[in-house]
């Protein structure tokens, strides 16, 4: 191959580069291994860790223990997905573009809004696309955001934030939700808007209508973060007034993985469809009047707005939400409402228990959905450390991100049985 | 063989399911018993009703109307469609690797961290840089996260009037969109006719508000910036940082390194170099390089060792904070450690060798018919302006359109913007000769169609799922979900 195109070695086709630059030594990296050798460094870095495999998982905020049915990682593993591009050349690419058109249609029935995109790259993000659209739309450089609000997001949008020279700002909580008192005393008409989360970082359930009705007054836009499984059930915010519903996609089919990859969903009314960041399919025609799927709406992003663009994101999260799509489909309209039903009473039942036994106090007596705090006579550390001794995997310490010493958030999803709820009530009851 | 045409929504019949749970084994509480009635859903969410059969052939179905690497050479230029090797998935879907809680305590997670310290580390090697942090989720969140950390530099040492960041013509767009949501004001450059940075153009744009300068290099020609020596120094002389966008590192691994060039901080795109799947367009993983002197500004957490103990390291006065939730694209990091530890510095050279020799080779043999400057070398990708010669109204558009026909995916076409007509080829080094060859022998006589049959080119593609899309009327008549489709 070299001979013919007139080059006598490889270094002949490195000879453009400046020889101060050349690296003359190898890199300091291992030699290469044999796929056995691979396979095996693989699983015993794999085996130093405890996976909610080993553990029984009741650790949420914000990442969650949900089942994924088999077919889901069966059709996404499909190389004919995997191993495809962004559908730049859409004649070829149908597969992708469908299965996004379909994503972005489940994601309106489950928000109740009219467009959804592609997605972004998780909850967080979206939160902070979210909040940067709503600025530039409102043109006003001030956007509120619920202390209850996950801690994350929060600490994400600050980082985006900061170099923006956009305000964000805080709105107390009181009782586990958005102080709504304090709320009303922080908006004016100088407020671009108002993120919300619901169920909150303490699964509490927000009175969205409430925000909502007062953003509509001053003007200003309502951004909601949603757990899509609670969507099942609960009523959709755009039902209840939001301009833009946004979320982690996790809960949907994707695995825990440490935190990532995920998917973050956003939607929004038709008002704001043009202002909408990131990838949008639409249905056409071909040349033939056959439907066929596109990428739409392009003048919005980058690559054509360049330095005038609001948002950078080129890609979706494209296996993300096609797990996303899959799971949905194959839990189907009934099947979700269980995951939703079952998770909630499942978390009902486990604050019953722990308080019915005297071994923790219920924190906030709001309604909520799979997750509560709960305080106890011991450090949620001291606690979780005695668990995991158990194959127990406890619950978040919320005093790492509120000055709420002892207070643990419990998770619960539809795979946790009862027999493990009382295991982790006995265990607790010989900590205690 | 007939492809399958239906959405979900229209296979979908009451009653249906594919997935049940098993009995609730506690108190069955009514949602009145559990939340107002303000609060319940009025009207179901109308998701599909279909059976499990119904959703394997639904998926598989629509999955036979999609092109990927594994079906076939992918030459799309700039996004390097290498190959992704089974062996990265066995690891990344092992229950130690996916079944991980975030917020997991450390001790439980010490296999995790130690991958992503010890990965941290292999970039850092790979590419000339004192840090990496693996958080940004994307290549596009890279460079914003890299960015913020030039920013909060020329903050920390109150130069605050530097808001400037150049960038030349030629660049992904990217780089002036992200420079933009960092609040950075965007001063564009030309680019002479081999792509490189005219540097009498860069000497009158540097100045005491020059925050940086956004580079790639081997540029989006594929060619090697050879006065990347002069542009750092002139750059760095005027008190700005370089940053190095990772899109084209797949040509240079082993042989030079960003670090080494004067660059300060840059990204990586393991989706492109580090052979995770491209996944239709996600994940991608987008970790950020940095010299020492940005180090302190990196986001939290990075991980750090203490006698053999991995932890998640928070205490960073000066970090600019966090640009992502937990800790990055985790499970894509799986599979780049895997892939850079089964290739090892031997393989890892190899791999930017075999790409540089891929792409000269194939230039040659298509030099014949398209318009490619005779004396290039090139790296791991070339710019052709197009055909030579073609029958009037033949574009590149229709070459690619072409090419489809013939079994391959099209290159990158229209970009880079500077070139005309532009198709942009990378064959990366996972392809065999007789591909290449096989290619070059389409692109001929797809270029003796452009002048006897253009009507074949018109017309193309014409054996695809679908034929040429009515874009217009997509983004006029807006149809964005099933629903809208039914208003007819």
């Amino acid at each position: 191959m070299l001979e013919s195109i007139g080059m006598k070695s490889m270094n002949d086709l490195f000879a453009d580069i400046p020889e101060d630059f050349r690296l003359r030594r190898d890199l300091k990296l291992d030699l290469s291994m044999t796929e056995i050798e691979v396979d095996r460094l693989m699983k015993s870095l794999a085996s130093k860790n405890m996976s909610t495999d080993d553990l029984t998982c009741f650790m949420g905020a914000g990442a969650y223990d949900h089942f994924i049915p088999t077919v889901v990682n069966h059709l996404a593993g499909r190389a004919e997905f995997f191993t495809a591009y962004t559908p730049y050349q859409p004649e070829i690419s149908q597969g992708t573009l469908q299965s996004i058109f379909e994503y972005q249609s489940l994601i309106c029935e489950l928000t109740g809004m009219d467009v959804s995109n592609a997605s972004v790259y998780d909850g967080a993000h979206a939160a902070a696309e979210a909040a940067m659209m709503t600025c530039a739309v409102k043109k006003r450089d001030k956007m509120l955001i619920s202390m209850t609000v996950h801690p994350e997001t929060r600490q994400v949008l600050k980082t985006y934030f900061k170099f923006r020279g956009i305000e964000l700002i805080e709105v107390p909580m009181k009782d586990g939700e958005t102080d709504y008192e304090k709320l009303k005393e922080l908006t004016d008409k100088s407020i671009a808007g108002m993120l919300v989360q619901s169920p909150n970082f303490f699964g509490i359930i927000e009175d969205i209508a409430r925000v909502s009705d007062l953003m509509k007054e001053h003007k200003a836009l309502t951004v909601v973060s949603v757990d899509p499984i609670s969507l099942a059930i609960l009523e959709p915010p755009g039902k209840l007034g939001a301009d833009i519903v946004i979320g982690e996609g996790q809960a949907l089919g994707n695995d825990m993985a440490l935190g990532g990859p995920y998917f973050g969903f956003m939607a929004v009314t038709n008002k704001l469809v043009r202002k909408i960041p990131g990838r949008i399919c639409g249905q056409s025609v071909d040349e033939d009047g056959k439907r066929a799927f596109v990428l739409t709406l392009q003048a919005r992003e980058q690559h054509i707005r360049r330095f005038k663009a609001t948002s950078n994101i080129c890609t979706n999260q494209g296996l993300m939400i096609l797990k996303g799509a899959i799971y949905m489909n194959t839990l189907g309209k009934e099947g979700l409402k269980d995951v939703a039903m079952h998770s909630m009473q499942k978390a009902h039942y486990m604050q019953k228990i722990l308080v019915e036994k005297g071994l923790a106090e219920p924190i906030f007596d709001k309604p909520y959905f799979k997750e509560f705090a709960v305080k106890f006579t011991k450090s949620v550390a001291e606690i979780n450390e005695a668990l995991l001794a158990e194959g127990i995997l406890g619950g978040f310490d919320v005093n790492q991100v509120y000055p709420m010493p002892n207070t643990m958030l419990i998770a619960v999803t539809e795979k946790r049985t009862k027999s493990e709820m009382d295991n982790f009530a006995n265990k607790l009851e010989v900590i205690v | 063989m007939k492809f399958y045409e239906k959405l979900i929504f229209e296979v979908s019949k009451s009653g249906r399911r594919a997935c049940h749970l098993p009995e609730l084994d506690v108190e069955a509480l009514s949602l009145d018993d559990m939340i107002p009635k303000n609060y319940q859903r009025k009207e179901d969410a109308e998701l599909p009703e279909v059976s499990e059969i119904d959703v394997v052939r639904h998926y598989t179905g629509i999955s036979q109307k999609n092109y990927s690497i594994d079906g076939g050479f992918y030459p799309l230029g700039s996004c390097t469609m290498k190959y992704n090797p089974k062996v990265n998935e066995d690891a990344a879907s092992n229950p130690g690797f996916k079944n991980l809680h975030p917020y997991q305590p450390e001790k439980t997670i010490q296999g995790a961290l130690e991958l992503m310290y010890e990965l941290s580390d292999m970039l850092a090697e790979i590419s000339g840089m004192d840090q990496v942090s693996l958080q940004p989720a994307a290549g596009a969140q890279g460079e914003l996260t890299g960015l913020m950390l030039i920013k909060s530099y020329h903050e920390n040492r109150n130069e605050h009037q530097r808001n400037k960041i150049i960038v030349p013509d030629s660049a992904h767009g990217t780089n002036p969109a992200t420079a933009a949501v960092v609040g950075f004001e965007i001063v564009e450059i030309s680019s002479d006719d081999k792509g490189n940075v005219d540097i009498e153009a860069l000497r009158n744009a540097v100045g005491d508000d020059t925050a940086g300068l956004m580079l790639t290099n081997p540029s989006t020609l594929g060619l090697f910036e050879q006065n990347i020596g002069a542009i750092a120094e002139i750059v760095h002389d005027a008190g700005g940082l370089l940053y190095y966008d990772g899109a084209n590192m797949n040509a240079i691994m082993g042989q030079c390194r960003p670090g080494d060039m004067g660059f300060d901080v840059m990204h990586y795109n393991l989706h492109k170099t580090f052979s995770t799947p491209h996944g239709g367009g996600g994940p991608g993983s987008g970790p950020v390089g940095v010299k020492d002197i940005l180090v302190p500004f990196l986001p939290v957490p990075m991980i750090s060792v203490d006698s053999d103990v991995y932890h998640l390291d928070y205490d960073k006065p000066l970090t600019i904070g966090k640009v992502k939730s937990f800790y990055g694209n985790f499970n894509i990091l799986v599979r780049a450690y895997t892939y850079i530890k089964a290739m090892g510095y031997d393989g890892i050279k190899e791999a930017s060798e075999t790409a540089v020799l891929n792409a000269n080779y194939l230039m040659h043999q298509m030099m014949e018919d398209y318009q490619i400057p005779e004396d290039m070398l090139c790296k791991h990708e070339f710019v052709a302006a197009g055909l030579k010669t073609a029958h009037e109204g033949v574009s590149t558009l229709d070459v690619a359109k072409r090419i489809i026909d013939y079994g391959y995916h099209p290159p990158t076409v229209y970009f880079p913007l500077i070139v005309h007509e532009a198709l942009m080829i990378e064959p990366t080094e996972t392809e065999s000769m007789e591909t290449l060859d096989d290619f070059a022998k389409v692109m001929k006589h797809i270029a003796h169609e452009a002048i006897n049959e253009h009507d074949l080119l018109k017309n193309a593609p014409h054996r695809t799922p679908v034929r040429r899309i009515d874009e217009v009327r997509a983004a006029r008549d807006l149809i964005l979900k099933y629903k809208d489709s039914l208003k007819g």
